[in-house]
Formats: C-alpha cells, sequence, structure tokens
C-alpha cells in the first residue's frame, strides 16, 4: 500500500520536472520568436548606428553567435546556479530584482486568498443553506459579479474614489516592505488585496456552495442530525469538514494563479511585485528580465500546484487509503 | 435552443449579448452616429446630452461610437480566439482520448506545459512577443485556451471508446477518424459547448486586461480595456469615460457568464437531473 503511494509521488514528482524542463523550453524559443534580436531591441534606435564589428562583439559578448542548442543549456545551467541575467536599467541582477519582488507578491496573495476564504466560504454555506431561496441569489449574485467584473476596473475606480473622496492613497508613497514599516505596507495592501480578494471570492463561493450542496445529500448527515448534533456543530463539523477537499483545491489553484495574474492589480497600484517586473521587463524590451522571470513564475505555480495535490492527499482520508 | 427555454438565466444572458451584439453589427458597418476615431478638440469633455449619447472624451471624440466600436474589436478577438482554442483543443482532445499511447503522452506534455503558466501572464508575454494587431491578440490567448479545451474532452473521450457502440463501429471497420467525427465528437457537444460559452467570457476579460495594459489592440482603434486605462485619470472631469466602457464590458462579461452557467446547468450530463 504505502509503496503504492510512493511510486504515485515519485512519478508525479518525476512529472512536474519534465513539465519543468518543457517549460523552459517554450520560454527560451517564445522569446527567441520576437521580431529583430535582442540587441536591436535593447539598444533601440541606436543600434543602427553599431558597425558590423561591434554588432558581432556585442553578439559574441551576449553569447547570440551560438547554436541555440547551447545557449539554451547555458541559460539554464546559469539559472541552476543562480544567475539569473541581469537588468542593465535598473542596475541590478535579475536574482536581486526576484528575491525583492517575489516575497511582496507572496504577501499580497495571501492576503487576497484569507479575504478570498472569508468571503467566499461563509457565503457559500448561506448560500447552500437553503438552495433557490433569497439569500441563495445574493450569494449567486455576489459570484456573478466577481466573475464579470474585471480586476482593473475595480482596482482604478476603487483607487480614484478613495484616493479623491477620503484622501486614503497609501500608494502614491514609495513601496514599504512589511519589515521596513509593517503599518504603512499593510495599509498599501489592503485595497489591492480587496480587488483580488473579491475576485477570487467567487470561485470559492461556487466550490463551497457545491460541495455543501453535494455532503448534505449524503445519509451520514441525516445520522448526524437524527443522532441530535448540534445543528452549527453539524454544519461546521460534518458537512464543512467534508466539503474541505475540494475548497483546499480551488484555493491552491487560485493562490497559484495570483501568483503572475495579480499583474494588473500591481502594476495599477505600484506594488512591485513578480507580476509587475515581468510587464516592465516587457515594457522596456529586457528580455533577460522576461525570461527568468517568467520561468521563476511558473516554477512557483507548479510548486504550489504540486502541494496543494500533496495537502489535498493529506486531507482527504479516501484519498489515502485508496 | 430548447435548453436555453428552460434556463431563465442563459436566456437572459442571451438577450444581454443580442443588444450588444446588435451594437457591434452596426459599429461594424460603420452605422455610428460620429467616428470613433474622429478627434474634435473644441467639443472635448462634454457631458452626456441627446447629441453625444455617452458624452465626448479628451480629444472630444463621441464616447458611445467608441464603446460600440470597441464592443465589437473585443468581441471579435474573443470569437476567433475561442474558436482557434476551441478546434485545436477538441481536435487534440479527441487523438489524445482515442489514440492514447505516445498522441496521448505528447499532448499531455504540451498541455501541462502551457497548464504551467498563470493565463493571464502567459496571454501578456505572448503578446508582447507577437507582432502585435488583433489577430496575434487573439492568437496569444486561443493558446492560453488550448488545454483547457483538450483536457475537458480528453476525459469524456477516454470513456466513450470503452462504450458498446464505439467498440461496434471499430468492429465494423470503420477508420478511427470517421470514428472519432461521426461517433464520438456528437457525444461531447454539450460539454463543448458550455466550455465555449464560459471561454469567451474569460477571453473578452483577457483582451481588456491586455489593452489596459497597452499589450491589446494599438491605439487608436477603440478596445474597451485601454479606454479604461485613458479614463483613470479623467474620472472626477468626464466620470462618463470611465463608466461607459465599464458598464459596458461588465454588461459583456454578464451576458457571457449567465449563458455559460445557464447552458452548464441544463446541458452538461454531469449536471442534469440535479439543480447544482
Amino acid at each position: 500500500m504505502r509503496a503504492v503511494v510512493r511510486n504515485r509521488v515519485v512519478r508525479r514528482v518525476a512529472g512536474t520536472l519534465g513539465t519543468l524542463f518543457g517549460v523552459a523550453v517554450f520560454v527560451f524559443v517564445m522569446l527567441r520568436a520576437i521580431p529583430g534580436d535582442q540587441i536591436t531591441a535593447g539598444l533601440g534606435t541606436e543600434a543602427a548606428a553599431l558597425t558590423p564589428a561591434q554588432r558581432a562583439a556585442l553578439e559574441h559578448y551576449y553569447g547570440l553567435d551560438q547554436p541555440l542548442v547551447t545557449q539554451f543549456f547555458s541559460w539554464l545551467g546559469n539559472m541552476f546556479t543562480g544567475n539569473f541575467g541581469y537588468s542593465a536599467r535598473n542596475q541590478q541582477s535579475v536574482l536581486d530584482l526576484t528575491v525583492q519582488s517575489l516575497p511582496v507578491t507572496f504577501e499580497l496573495a495571501v492576503l487576497s486568498i484569507v479575504l478570498a476564504l472569508l468571503i467566499g466560504v461563509p457565503l457559500g454555506m448561506v448560500s447552500a443553506s437553503k438552495a433557490g431561496a433569497p439569500r441563495d441569489a445574493v450569494g449567486q449574485a455576489v459570484s456573478l459579479a466577481g466573475l464579470s467584473i474585471p480586476a482593473f476596473l475595480l482596482a482604478t475606480t476603487l483607487l480614484s474614489i478613495s484616493a479623491a473622496s477620503f484622501g486614503f492613497n497609501p500608494n502614491g508613497q514609495g513601496f514599504a516592505t512589511l519589515l521596513e514599516d509593517p503599518l504603512l505596507n499593510l495599509q498599501q495592501m489592503v485595497l489591492p488585496a480587496l480587488v483580488l480578494g473579491f475576485g477570487i471570492a467567487a470561485p470559492i463561493l461556487r466550490t463551497t456552495r457545491a460541495a455543501v450542496l453535494e455532503v448534505r445529500s449524503h445519509d451520514f448527515v441525516r445520522t448526524a442530525r437524527a443522532k441530535g448534533v448540534p445543528e452549527r456543530r453539524l454544519q461546521v463539523r460534518h458537512v464543512l469538514g467534508n466539503a474541505l477537499v475540494p475548497i483546499v483545491t480551488m484555493t491552491g489553484l487560485q493562490f497559484g494563479y495570483l501568483l503572475g495574474g495579480a499583474v494588473v492589480v500591481e502594476q495599477i497600484f505600484s506594488v512591485p511585485g513578480i507580476g509587475r517586473q515581468v510587464l516592465l521587463g516587457i515594457q522596456q524590451k529586457e528580455y533577460a528580465v522576461v525570461q527568468s522571470t517568467v520561468l521563476v513564475i511558473a516554477l512557483a505555480f507548479v510548486l504550489v500546484n504540486l502541494l496543494t495535490d500533496v495537502l489535498y492527499r493529506i486531507i482527504d482520508p479516501r484519498v489515502r487509503a485508496s | 435552443m430548447t435548453a436555453l427555454r428552460r434556463s431563465p438565466a442563459a436566456l437572459a444572458g442571451s438577450a444581454v449579448l443580442a443588444v450588444l451584439a446588435g451594437v457591434a453589427v452596426l459599429a461594424s458597418f460603420g452605422l455610428l452616429p460620429y467616428d470613433p476615431i474622429a478627434q474634435n478638440p473644441p467639443a472635448r469633455f462634454q457631458a452626456p446630452s441627446g447629441a453625444h449619447l455617452f458624452g465626448t472624451d479628451q480629444f472630444g471624440r463621441d464616447v458611445f461610437s467608441r464603446v460600440a466600436a470597441g464592443v465589437g474589436n473585443s468581441a471579435l478577438i474573443a470569437v476567433v480566439a475561442v474558436a482557434f482554442a476551441t478546434l485545436i483543443g477538441t481536435l487534440g482532445g479527441l487523438v489524445s482520448g482515442f489514440y492514447r499511447g505516445w498522441a496521448d503522452g505528447a499532448i499531455g506534455g504540451v498541455t501541462n506545459v502551457l497548464f504551467a503558466f498563470p493565463p493571464l501572464l502567459l496571454a501578456l508575454s505572448l503578446a508582447a512577443v507577437l507582432d502585435r494587431n488583433w489577430f496575434t491578440i487573439a492568437v496569444a490567448i486561443a493558446i492560453v485556451y488550448v488545454p483547457i479545451f483538450i483536457r475537458v474532452t480528453r476525459g469524456p473521450v477516454l470513456s466513450l471508446r470503452e462504450i458498446e457502440y464505439v467498440k461496434a463501429a471499430v468492429a465494423t471497420g470503420q477508420s478511427r477518424w470517421q470514428i472519432m467525427l461521426r461517433h464520438v465528437l456528437p457525444n461531447i457537444t454539450s460539454i463543448i459547448v458550455v466550455q465555449v460559452a464560459l471561454s469567451l467570457s474569460w477571453a473578452v476579460l483577457t483582451e481588456a486586461s491586455l489593452s489596459f495594459l497597452g499589450l491589446g489592440t494599438p491605439p487608436p482603434a477603440p478596445s474597451l480595456g485601454s479606454m479604461i486605462f485613458e479614463a483613470r485619470s479623467l474620472v472626477f472631469v468626464a466620470p462618463w469615460t470611465l463608466i461607459a466602457p465599464g458598464a459596458v464590458v461588465v454588461l459583456l462579461v454578464v451576458g457571457l457568464n449567465l449563458l455559460g452557467d445557464g447552458l452548464r446547468d441544463t446541458l452538461d450530463p454531469r449536471n442534469r437531473g440535479r439543480r447544482s
């Protein structure tokens, strides 16, 4: 039994490594498909002034005269040794940039998920407590709004209203990390986390509602009620407890999405997260930054999904046993 | 059609979409009160009135005409993107589930790689490297949604190929492609239809997000996302420049979501017989 489980875990990890290799190839090929070459992209109009010899020297310096396969493995090898490339605009290595931006996005993602769970799970349970009733309609309307209002629209509106009407615009000043100034940091995080949390609350609400409805139809719930288990305890311990698996899976999935998907909200609120790092890299045509950062995000995304998968195996005794 | 009649949500969604589609069609034939990109500086920042239903923007352009043309552009990109994704993804899912073996392994590998990116990030990176026009934006969005269609079709195909009548078709010596297209595909259409409706709403949101970030349809072509981006700083001078495109993009996505949810509740065999 144990060996089977271990085999499955080994297969899952091996599969993940294969996927990550594929991701690296994909990112590499994608950025080589850019019209024009990196030197022109990096220097802009100045590139026209290069003599062929200067261009050849630059190509040699950046290793662009090597075969593509060599370039790919040299990039991948560098990534393994922590050399993610260098951002000329920021005068910093991409590794340093990432070390600063990844925790910011991580914090934002955690706060958003907490808010989303606080909105989504109770509303989902209320919605499911009487399917078809007015309270269910309210839940459905909230989830429809969460799914349909684009994050950039909500963010833009919230930012304008809070800044103009309440004079609350903590994101107008320089960004403070959680360690530098926790109070300012939380103020700067509250609006972006609200926007993202509202959007993610929708799928969590729907998942909770569907799972609770499904669990409630089982005999054990009726048995527990007949046994005289108090209603509150029944709802939390018996119903929600058993509905947890899909909710955890959905939460993990959404957390992963946030790692790169928060880019729009990060941009609007000037939160220096990893999504914004990619966007700036694209805007400033610094493809070394884009290439390595996208790979880091994909790695984080895959790891979060893997962890969710493991967590779900731990919570669900049925999966554990089979 | 019967599915639509059975679901009030789907019906409401289609009604909203019909109105927006009507406006977009009028826009595509140039039947708008004003040219959506013609500037008219003396008429800038006019509040909504009879002459300008949704007012004018910072260049004196008519916001109603721009929104109408923007709906058309967004819808075109979303429809083309989802059409590509449906075609390629369904084909991939069919081959993957029916042939199994190495084809399944290869398609599964590609699917896993594409699923390893947060969707918006993938669309963003692709849009950045492709030469930017409406078609390449559609292709970028399509690539993001291909793996979803592969995964949605592969499962049902796997179970269908074990069913008696498919086995019977194999026994009568029909070719695999004949069986896939004639016996398997018709049985998964409802799943695909539901996925198409839901994907359209995501595609509209993705397109709007890309153009908000300046990576969508290049200006001056009107696009709902870039209109909202430009209106950011004008909220208090001319709120209608934000409200009009904002309300329309929400309406469009609500319409698609209602239609998708309604179709899922009535068409998806997994939901049939129980209210979800």
